[in-house]
């Protein structure tokens, strides 16, 4: 299975997600912002960072650029598409999932290991786990505050398109504590929290059984290939 | 070169981190008097030739669509910048 992970200017973490993507055992392809070519990836990870250096609104430029146009047609046709930070920012922008993102409630930059309830395990990306599920992965922005109109909200939480929400504590001020959405299908998943951080014994948040040895953000990337392998 | 100006705000109803920052600052600065601030965006786009009822138009989509997020933010003005060039 391929993978492309799409680098815009100023992205961050597009590297450590083709390691996510090669450590759960699929093909990592790099993908450029200008290009309007996917490569025949079966899944596309729309990474973290500050894209244009978040000008005009976080996300609102790269939801615009070239490669978008393929990324939206896909995303529309049923392909697996995961936003993470930036990249949840970018897919809000381009109306592949409602709502909106602004500044942190608090004004400050928040970096921690979050806990995180799973809130629907149907969807392409989290299909590895159960509903109700706890898992831990880092957290990393200042503008991570969900928004989104009452009647909205209301439909999104009764559809099931709330994915993840914090727990222990609101890090951002977001409505309803939602940390992440999919879309009705299933396939488009966004979140603020950073999974392809939790993905390498050593590397990732603390566990009660070791210090940095959190792997909860692999099962993002492994239920997406398991998913396409059950349809094979 | 005629301009046209684009003034968008965050929603009122929404918090606005920025504004309150300053407002924290002018508060500490013993300007009582002013209460609460809120900061938006002026978008200025120099337009290539005359400013039609179509170009205003056009600017006018752009703001909807692309300068603002409808969920967050509010487009308050779009206007010929006066002494910036005429409309056609």
């Amino acid at each position: 299975m391929k993978i492309g992970v799409v680098t815009f200017p100023g992205s961050l973490d597009d590297r450590d997600a083709q390691r996510a993507v090669r450590r759960a055992g699929a093909e990592a392809v790099a993908l450029w912002h200008g290009d309007h070519d996917l490569h025949g990836v079966d899944a596309i990870v729309l990474p973290g960072g500050f894209s244009y250096g978040d000008y005009l609104r976080c996300g609102a430029i790269a939801a615009r650029s070239p490669i978008m146009s393929e990324v939206i047609s896909a995303a529309n046709a049923g392909m697996p598409v995961l936003g993470i930070c930036n990249g949840f920012q970018i897919l809000v922008e381009a109306h592949l999932l409602p709502g909106g993102l602004i500044r942190n409630d608090h004004g400050d930059f928040v970096c921690r290991d979050q806990r995180l309830r799973v809130e629907n395990a149907s969807t392409a990306w989290t299909s590895g786990f159960t509903v109700g599920q706890e898992i831990t992965i880092p957290l990393k922005n200042a503008e991570g505050g969900f928004i989104v109109d009452a009647e909205t909200l209301k439909r999104i939480e009764g559809e099931g398109q709330v994915a993840f929400r914090y727990l222990d504590v609101n890090p951002n001020g977001s409505l309803d504590d939602i940390a992440g959405l999919t879309n009705a299908a299933g396939n488009v998943v966004g979140l603020m929290p950073h999974p392809e951080h939790a993905t390498e014994p050593g590397f990732g948040p603390d566990t009660p059984d070791a210090m940095r040895s959190g792997t909860d953000g692999l099962t993002f990337f492994t239920s997406v290939i398991e998913g396409a392998l059950a349809r094979a | 070169m005629p301009t046209i100006v684009v003034e968008v705000m965050p929603k009122a109803e929404l918090l606005d981190p920025a504004g309150k920052a300053v407002a924290g600052a002018l508060s500490r600065l013993g300007k009582t008097e002013f209460s609460a601030v809120r900061i938006g965006k002026r978008f200025e786009l120099t337009v290539d030739g005359p400013v039609t009822e179509a170009v205003l138009a056009e600017a006018q989509q752009l703001a909807d669509d692309m300068l603002s997020n409808s969920v967050i933010e509010d487009v308050v003005r779009v206007y010929l910048l006066e002494g910036a060039g005429s409309a056609a």
